[in-house]
């Protein structure tokens, strides 16, 4: 394989329905950065039917050229239409980089593409950067359940393909007024091939909540006070994307049912972010969230033993901090 | 002399462990609070083989040993007392003395719906005059025709009213002495037979513990238990096995209290420090250790001479389960008052499993032979015939 | 009906922790399992062989003591058991890892192929679709349910706004979520008959494959440089007004990459 052949950054613009999924732009974001050091453009990757109109947003988004691949075949994702599809695309225009995101989707299609190449994929990288003195592409991940993290390469095949979660990259602030190329790219496809059929697609309310599956948990204490308190706690959950939990309490209290209690008789969770609300820190309640990977901790006590666990200890009160954090990330996500 | 398990009861081990931790410890607290049967545990364990470890699988059980055995008693017990005395009296009470003692259509007919715990099995040999001196049973059992006639009560019977079968002692003949007692098997629907209302003890309260009755309860001959007369001799052999069960559950008892306060040591701070910290408690703890692992060795030691004993009936082992027993149970006791101890006010509380632990450590001091009674067995070997 | 089902033995990472003077692994005490996600693609099999009769072999790639597993796999129910072990395998990454697999399964006879969706050492999801792909069979992952009228699987594919549901005929490969089945236990009878049943061992010559795709040779991607994440360090706490506390606690989401 002669590398030089292999140029730009490529991203797959997942599309779900016809709408982008955010994940694409993050990666576009990123995939800016690693093309700015590599002197070299970003490309989008847009797989649908009837989905050329997106190709506007990624150009917004920071994407230099786009290639729309619009096809009846690809109307909902199956993957060897997909992987046919993107194989192709790969074989003509030469990427050097292939970011995909770490969805069910490209979780699904990145390694079928990648073995179909037989290239070098790697999965849920947290760092992706190009290193400065050899311009190498060079892929930071977890590994051994994330307890430890490992730097990769994919020194002598192309393209070097790697998968990253949603949420991880940072999307570029929009700008209408860029300007992109936009390609039409027709795959010759092999429906010989085509031997799965998706039969239905069912979108499924969550019903019940297990807190201990949740990634970001708010979580109040006596501080909260009464059912009415956990309203303003139930709201910054809902803007953050996390779940309500609570102290034994006030499950005793009759404010929270017992399947959201975090402690010793109740659940023992491990989310990405712990607020501990209002939440003193017996040992029976740590007991149940001192592995969270970030606990955040509000309380008027500054001595209350939450604070010997919380990674960002705050002593106020609850009551103010609440409202206008929900407000302040009400602004933030939608950015 | 190997002291480690073979890789068959080292992956046993594993799965039994495995399954006490996720399907035992979880219902543990509920089924004492509430003194409930543990129904779906018992089905659970029933899909799996659990009831029939120790019978060859020619009669439909694992064809397992008795160390795996004595380890399966030891993992539930660990989390939980009461789903490990239901194994044991199960197996070693019932399912045992048909399998050393049974006729060929006896151990055809009733080991298969045993050992896949379509039934749960029972022994009574208890009575409200004959606890420790259980050769002073009244009640009795008469030959009419092709019948045996049993009447009289049993007291404090492990599995009552959840057993298919029971092994029932009797006196046959008073004049006879202990040679006048005979052993039967007795189906749960016999007319006859019924059981009495729960006891409400202080611990493995989830166990179902009764009084049987006999009132002209009639089963057929066949059912008689090995010869007329060998009665005792058959329950005391039983309880030789059983004790084995006893000593496993008092060890797992003892290493789940253990266990709790290890852990709940590490994480109490006080004086600034954790408790564990303190040379007081490390100290005691690795006392309790000691006598943990001692007590684990009797165990295993007399189980592997049971297993020996199959192949060959001139070893004995009745000394070696009886120290077993005496010895775990003893620990038992001391590690989960030490427990509660260490838990402090906390322990005291049923918020921590560990006062559950120290009411439920309390009866394998009593059951199967109260320490006393092993005490005399373990002295009758010793000292022979003085 | 054949299923041959991939498994791979793992160190438990629940309980791996960080040694904190010389932060790398402490992997002693760490028991080795067989990954949930593969246990739960052998529950998947042996309902199949409960509910419609169906021969399970198991096969693993990995260093002698993975017999463990393929043990426990025998105590669960499955009728035959192959371990793939060779030195030529070492340092496979996925790439390598599936051309292995595949090369053995060419030599075997089997209907459908099921693989967990990934392990938790390598969390990477990609060997059962590399291997589908070298074998020339459609995947399906992320399966959640299997049905079969003795001609269509018909098959649950749980995504994140749901789950859908798609149908193949003839052969394929299928990746599993481990909390999708809930696996049996072994049973004890299984566990005292394991250790007599025959493990069969193949080294890379049995298996249907150029050398140059195995092992560290076969591998596209090389690891450059492991290490362990910074460990927490012990917070900070800061007595403010609500303003600043938000201020603290956007920066802190930003900092984890929440927002």
């Amino acid at each position: 394989m002669d590398n030089s052949q292999y140029k730009h950054v490529f991203v797959f613009a997942e599309q779900r329905d016809g709408v982008v999924q955010s994940v694409a732009l993050e990666l576009i974001g990123k995939a800016r950065d690693l093309a700015a050091d590599l002197g070299e453009k970003v490309f989008a990757v847009l797989l649908g039917k009837g989905i050329a109109p997106s190709a506007k947003k990624l150009v917004e988004y920071g994407a230099d050229t786009v290639i729309v691949v619009d096809n009846d075949n690809l109307k909902d994702y199956v993957t060897e239409q997909y992987a046919q599809a993107m194989y192709q695309v790969v074989v003509e225009y030469k990427p050097a980089i292939l970011l995909f995101g770490a969805t069910t989707i490209g979780r699904d299609l990145a390694p079928r593409v990648a073995a179909r190449l037989g290239t070098g994929l790697t999965a849920d990288c947290t760092k992706l950067e190009i290193s400065e003195d050899t311009k190498e592409f060079q892929m930071t991940r977890p590994a051994f359940g994330g307890n430890l993290m490992a730097t990769i390469m994919c020194p002598d095949h192309r393209p070097q393909m790697s998968t990253v979660r949603p949420g991880v990259m940072q999307k570029c602030t929009p700008n209408a007024s860029r300007k992109g190329e936009i390609i039409n790219f027709a795959p010759k496809f092999d429906s010989s091939k085509f031997s799965v059929k998706l039969v239905k697609t069912v979108k499924e309310e969550k019903a019940s909540v297990d807190i201990s599956e949740a990634k970001i948990l708010v979580s109040g204490g006596r501080g909260v006070g009464c059912v009415a308190g956990f309203d303003k706690l139930r709201e910054l959950a809902k803007v953050v994307g996390g779940e309500v939990s609570s102290s034994r309490a006030m499950v005793d209290a009759g404010n929270m049912p017992h399947d959201r209690q975090v402690g010793q008789t109740g659940k023992t969770v491990r989310p990405d972010v712990y607020f501990a609300l209002g939440i003193s820190g017996a040992i029976q309640h740590l007991a149940g969230m001192e592995e969270s990977e970030c606990i955040i901790a509000v309380n008027k006590d500054k001595f209350a033993p939450i604070f010997a666990v919380a990674d960002l200890g705050i002593v106020c009160d609850l009551n103010t901090v609440v409202p206008l954090l929900t407000e302040r990330l009400k602004k933030e996500m939608a950015k | 002399m190997n002291f480690n398990l073979t890789k068959t009861q080292e992956l046993f081990r594993q799965m039994i462990h495995e399954f006490a931790e996720k399907e035992v410890k979880p219902l543990a607290a509920e089924i004492d609070e509430q003194e409930r049967f543990p129904e779906e545990t018992v089905k659970k364990m029933a899909k799996l083989g659990i009831f029939g470890i120790p019978v060859p699988k020619e009669y439909g059980g694992a064809g397992g040993d008795n160390i795996m055995y004595s380890i399966a008693v030891e993992e539930l017990s660990r989390c939980c007392a009461t789903t490990g005395v239901i194994v044991s009296a199960h197996t070693s009470l019932c399912m045992v003395p048909i399998l050393e003692f049974g006729t060929e259509e006896q151990k055809r007919k009733y080991l298969p719906k045993l050992a896949s715990g379509e039934w749960i099995g029972a022994f009574g040999l208890t009575e409200p005059n004959a606890g420790t001196d259980s050769s002073a049973q009244q009640t009795t059992a008469v030959l009419d025709g092709d019948e045996w006639v049993l009447n009289g009560n049993k007291i404090f019977i492990t599995n009552a009213g959840q057993a298919g079968l029971y092994v029932i002692i009797a006196m046959t003949d008073k004049s006879q002495g202990n040679r006048g007692i005979s052993a039967f098997l007795v189906e749960a629907d016999t007319p006859g037979f019924s059981v009495g209302k729960q006891e409400l003890k202080m611990g493995i309260r989830g166990s179902s513990t009764a009084e049987l009755i006999f009132d002209n309860c009639r089963i057929p001959k066949e059912n008689l238990l090995g010869q007329v007369g060998r009665g005792f001799r058959i329950a005391m052999k039983t309880l030789d096995g059983g004790r084995i069960g006893i000593a496993a559950q008092a060890l797992g008892i003892a290493q789940g209290a253990l266990d709790e306060t290890v852990k709940y040591t590490k994480e109490r701070k006080q004086f600034g420090r954790a408790i564990a910290k303190f040379q007081n408690t490390q100290f005691q703890m690795a006392d309790l250790q000691t006598k943990i692992e001692a007590a684990r060795l009797l165990v295993r030691s007399a189980a592997f001479k049971k297993d020996e004993a199959i192949k060959n009936d001139r070893i004995a082992y009745s000394a070696d389960s009886a120290m077993a027993k005496l010895y775990a149970s003893e620990v038992a006791m001391e590690v989960t008052t030490k427990a509660v101890q260490f838990h402090g006010g906390y322990g005291y509380t049923r918020e921590y499993p560990v006062e559950r632990m120290m009411r439920d450590a309390k009866i394998t001091e009593i059951y199967e032979g109260t320490s006393e009674v092993q005490r005399m067995v373990i002295a009758g070997n010793l000292f022979g015939k003085i | 009906m054949k299923i041959l089902v991939c498994i791979k033995q793992v160190p438990d990472t629940t309980e791996i922790r960080i040694d904190p003077v010389t932060k790398t692994l402490v992997r002693e005490g760490v028991p080795s399992i067989m990954n949930p996600d593969d246990k739960g693609g052998l529950e998947l099999a042996l309902r199949f062989k409960d509910k419609f009769g169906a021969e399970v072999t198991v096969i693993t790639m990995g260093p002698p003591q993975a017999d463990l597993i393929l043990r426990e796999a025998f105590a669960m129910g499955a009728d035959r058991a192959i371990l793939l072990t060779d030195r030529k395998f070492a340092g496979a990454d996925t790439l390598a890892t599936s051309n292995a697999l595949a090369g053995a399964a060419r030599t075997l006879d089997w209907d459908l192929i099921i693989t967990g969706r990934q392990a938790i050492d390598g969390d990477t999801a990609q060997v059962g679709p590399e291997m589908a792909e070298h074998l020339n069979i459609p995947q399906i992952s992320y399966v959640a349910g299997l049905d079969y009228d003795g001609k269509t699987f018909t098959v649950k594919k749980q995504t994140e706004e749901g789950h859908q549901i798609l149908q193949f005929e003839g052969k394929g490969l299928l990746t599993v979520l481990a909390p999708a089945f809930k696996s049996r236990y072994m049973s004890v009878g299984g566990i005292v008959d394991a250790y007599d049943r025959e493990v069969e061992v193949w080294g890379a010559d049995k298996v249907d494959l150029d050398e140059s795709k195995l092992g560290l040779k076969g591998s596209p991607t090389k690891v450059v440089k492991s290490f362990a994440k910074e460990l927490k360090q012990p917070g900070v706490i800061h007595e403010v007004d609500a303003e600043h506390a938000v201020e603290l606690i956007i920066s802190k989401l930003k900092e984890k990459h929440i927002i």
